[in-house]
């Protein structure tokens, strides 16, 4: 079996992998990163969402091979020192997650779009989570978390 | 999804060699159809040739009348490129448009139109711009390349490199969006050239179409009014459970109104 090498949340990790494999099968069932859900496994829903070099992508629909060499960061990725990322404290804050299923590619959606846009508006909120399902909240706590996260690292 | 062998080609030439080795290899882009297609088992290549990441493939030129955009450009990266915004501001917009964030972050052009699904966006954005495929031992006008569902005028082992679009005055992309996938249930790519206007259609029939009525009302005048009484029919029309043809018929006239209101 092809071996494929990458850094995970920091860390360089390697292991034995099939072709077929999906990123996201390798984080969770080789590297034992849970965190990164598989929700549709159809490119739809958003819950397996990660970063691979920076942009947000749907680990489910990307080969481990084919991040061969990147550098990848998971939901376990983002807290530093047991402290908790400011998307991930505004979800905590504004109660923006119920049963939490879809909430690991949420935040991972969100900190890529606090990223990529300035100033974000309830508007291109809502619009740049077209790819991330949530069946519990109706999204407005989601927003409102995502909007108090961008203001807050933004100043 | 079944098994089969991944390879990672080096440069253009060694995608080349590997894509004519295999049993049955397939040339592996973004991998945000062809993946989906696979865990589906609707296709079972023998060999993925990974080419996503060749730079020869990467690059963006805008020179005086036209852009041109390498196959492995990622919609992402179209869209937020300040030089197409600025060249042709409707391209920019309707990759924008495709799929979502994540899908535009791995997506790109050449998979798309090697590709040619009927709901996809940038076959209308070749058609209605009258692009140029650039491949690597050929050049293909948009109105020859894109040869029916899912068919194209490529070769076996022939590999999309970049896209010439010309610069026109004015182009402007509608679509009416699937809800969940955001392909085009239907979307109208309309854009003036100094040689007249062209109207592309996606999504409604089995291919992208030049809607030709529809050119000639708007080269007498450039409104929605001109278009408001033209019709397409809808035994051409698709038919699913996301739209029977004659709404996929309704929504072609509808979409072109629309996208002659934001032509920029």
């Amino acid at each position: 079996m092809p071996k494929v090498s990458m850094t995970v949340n920091g860390k360089p990790v390697s292991a034995d992998v099939e072709s077929r494999t999906l990123l996201v099968h390798y984080l969770r069932e080789a590297l034992d990163l849970t965190g990164t859900h598989v929700g549709c496994d159809t490119s739809q829903c958003g819950a397996c969402v990660i970063h691979v070099n920076g942009c947000a992508v749907k680990s489910c629909t990307m080969l481990a091979e084919q991040a061969e060499g990147t550098d990848v960061t998971t939901i376990e990725g983002l807290a530093t020192n047991g402290e908790l990322h400011p998307v991930q404290a505004a979800f905590q804050e504004n109660h923006g997650l119920q049963c939490g299923f879809c909430t690991p590619g949420m935040i991972m959606s969100a900190v890529d779009m606090i990223r990529r846009i300035p100033n974000l508006d309830e508007k291109t909120i809502r619009a740049e989570l077209e790819g991330n399902i949530c069946r519990c909240t109706g999204y407005h706590n989601i927003v409102k978390a995502i909007h108090a996260a961008s203001q807050e690292m933004g100043s | 999804m079944y098994e089969f062998t991944y390879q990672r080609a080096d440069t253009l030439g060694d995608a080349k060699t590997k894509l004519g080795s295999g049993d049955d290899p397939k040339l592996l882009a973004g991998g945000q159809t062809i993946l989906p297609t696979m865990k589906q088992r609707l296709a079972s290549p023998s060999h993925l040739i990974d080419i996503g990441n060749l730079s020869e493939l990467q690059n963006i030129s805008v020179e005086s009348g036209h852009v041109t955009i390498g196959a492995g450009v990622k919609h992402a990266d179209v869209a937020s490129s300040a030089e197409i915004k600025s060249a042709i501001p409707g391209l920019a917009a309707l990759a924008g448009e495709i799929g979502d964030p994540h899908v535009r972050h791995m997506g790109t052009l050449g998979g798309s139109i090697a590709n040619n699904d009927p709901a996809s966006d940038y076959p209308a954005a070749c058609l209605g711009l009258g692009a140029t495929i650039i491949t690597d031992t050929r050049e293909i006008s948009a109105d020859d390349f894109f040869t029916g569902m899912f068919e194209t005028a490529l070769g076996d082992d022939e590999i999309i490199t970049a896209v010439r679009f010309p610069k026109p005055e004015k182009s402007g992309y509608m679509k009416f969006p699937n809800p969940a996938s955001r392909y085009a249930v239907v979307g109208v790519f309309i854009a003036q050239h100094g040689n007249g206007v062209k109207v592309a259609v996606t999504g409604a029939a089995p291919c992208v179409f030049r809607w030709s009525e529809a050119e000639t009302a708007l080269n007498s005048k450039l409104s929605a009014d001109a278009i408001s009484s033209l019709t397409v029919p809808a035994s051409d029309m698709n038919s699913d459970l996301h739209a029977s043809a004659e709404y996929r018929a309704h929504l072609v006239g509808v979409m072109a109104r629309r996208a002659i209101d934001i032509l920029s």
